[in-house]
């Protein structure tokens, strides 16, 4: 078998401009959402209140029990039926951060609770409130612990974004498909889309060390 | 009325408190005056740390008042006096319903020092230090600064206040636990147990720095382990059992010659006498 070396070589320009003007920024907006959202629904399923931590139960629930396909269609091919009709980007920027918000509560709820109780005695015998013990004192802490899991999360979001070519959100997944559909040279393409990914998430793997490095300042090794 | 020697800083009455169906404290009743040491003693489980985190609002008694004095802050006599804040009188009736604020009102008042240290471990031990005064009690910077680094001298560690808490030695933490309660500048030193987690030998530097306190005229209340710290600097020693006061008095009396068997038999068991 032999690949069409300049075939390849000319369709780099599309996937390449595919991940720059479609995979990556849906990848960040959508984990920064996500990572908003996570928050939110960690710290209430850790209220005291029985319906705010059942509500957020209920979510984290449905998001982690469905597949992100089908959360992706029914926002953009379900929604028009009963009158809400969203284009392609922000229909799969709000799957995706929904999609994230479930996962990553549960990594950040895990995070906060693996801090010692008497951090937060700490913090409120030095005067704190529970907020402020909790910006101060808690997240920070849960931050070190989080960053592996997050890291897994952000990197499995890089490639769960191919699935937005479904709704025809122009990224790196799509121009390869219609590289291919024309040129007819499926394993080149495809092959091309894999290693452009693999590269993608080998430099967000080497920033995750470098991170999680200059988290682990204040621990002993 | 002004604070007098006669005013108590602390005045406990009739604290009770149960979790579930397990009662931990019952009438318990505490004075403490302006620069005097109590010690609490007494077994594992005789609520004596119980008393001190409800002092602190770290538990919520079911019942009884607490109230923090009017008198000035600091030291008694002590040039290392606070001038932050203001102090008027603060009582909290925990038989009616208490409200977050108040509770963070007597927070303000006390700084607690605890067993297992508690730094923050993020922090720098400078931060450590400053964080309560800068971030809560919003006093210059600058001012909490040098406060600071005047306080890690005085326990020998100024040369450490860009290290971690993982740097350090128990005994090391701890006392940076110390300064770290004292920067706040609070009416009432709360201890729970502040060298029960320390090797033998790192023990020592904590009670001095602790002992020099005492003699500045920091008004403590102390729950320990070490009797002969305890009959050593406390004014009073109050020995608890099962959630209620069995004996107390003066250091002497209490530790030498207590009146209570069960009192008698704690003291002979930590004596090592048998």
């Amino acid at each position: 078998m032999t690949f069409d070396w300049d075939l390849i070589w000319s369709s780099l320009g599309p996937l390449i401009g595919g991940a720059i003007k479609g995979t990556i920024p849906l990848t960040l907006a959508s984990f920064s959402l996500g990572l908003i959202l996570a928050l939110i629904v960690a710290l209430m399923r850790l209220s005291r209140n029985a319906v705010v931590s059942g509500v957020a139960r209920f979510y984290v629930s449905v998001i982690r029990g469905t597949p992100l396909l089908v959360q992706l269609f029914v926002i953009f091919y379900g929604l028009p039926t009963v009158g809400v009709k969203l284009d392609p980007w922000p229909s799969a920027i709000i799957a995706f951060s929904l999609n994230v918000g479930g996962y990553a509560a549960e990594v950040i709820r895990a995070a906060i609770l693996s801090v010692p109780k008497g951090q937060w005695e700490a913090g409120h015998t030095i005067g704190m409130s529970r907020g402020q013990a909790l910006v101060r004192i808690i997240l920070p802490q849960a931050a070190r612990v989080s960053v592996p899991p997050l890291s897994n999360t952000f990197i499995s979001l890089v490639k769960d974004t191919s699935l937005a070519s479904l709704i025809l959100v122009t990224e790196l997944f799509r121009n390869a498909q219609q590289v291919a559909a024309f040129s007819q040279e499926f394993m080149a393409l495809y092959l091309e889309a894999a290693a452009v990914y693999w590269v993608i998430c080998l430099v967000l793997s080497s920033a995750q060390s470098l991170l999680e490095k200059r988290l682990d300042r204040y621990v002993a090794h | 009325m002004l604070p007098t020697n006669d005013t108590p800083v602390l005045q406990v009455r009739d604290l009770a408190k149960a979790f579930g169906s397990n009662v931990v404290l019952r009438g318990i009743d505490l004075d403490v005056y302006r620069g005097k040491v109590v010690a609490l003693i007494g077994p594992s489980g005789s609520g004596k740390t119980t008393v001190l985190r409800c002092l602190n609002g770290l538990e919520m008694p079911d019942g009884g008042t607490v109230a923090v004095g009017a008198s000035a802050e600091g030291p008694a006599g002590g040039s290392a006096g606070r001038s932050a804040g203001t102090s008027s009188g603060l009582r909290l009736d925990f038989g009616a319903k208490v409200s977050g604020r108040e509770i963070s009102a007597l927070r303000d008042r006390s700084a607690m020092v605890f067993q297992h240290y508690n730094l923050f471990p993020h922090m720098t031990v400078l931060q450590n230090v400053t964080e309560g005064p800068i971030k809560v009690q919003k006093r210059p910077r600058a001012e909490v600064v040098k406060e600071a680094e005047r306080l890690l001298d005085r326990v020998g560690l100024l040369e450490k206040k860009d290290a971690y808490p993982f740097e350090l030695s128990g005994g090391q933490q701890q006392r940076v636990g110390i300064v770290r309660a004292l920067a706040l500048k609070p009416q009432l030193l709360l201890f729970d147990e502040p060298t029960s987690a320390l090797d033998p030998e790192l023990v020592g530097d904590v009670l001095t720095v602790i002992k020099e306190l005492a003699e500045e005229g920091w008004t403590m209340v102390i729950v320990t382990h070490e009797l002969a710290f305890a009959r050593q600097m406390a004014d009073e020693v109050i020995f608890m059992d099962g959630g209620v006061v069995v004996e107390r008095g003066p250091a002497s009396e209490v530790l030498r010659d207590p009146q209570q068997e069960r009192t008698q038999q704690f003291v002979r068991r930590l004596l090592h006498e048998f």
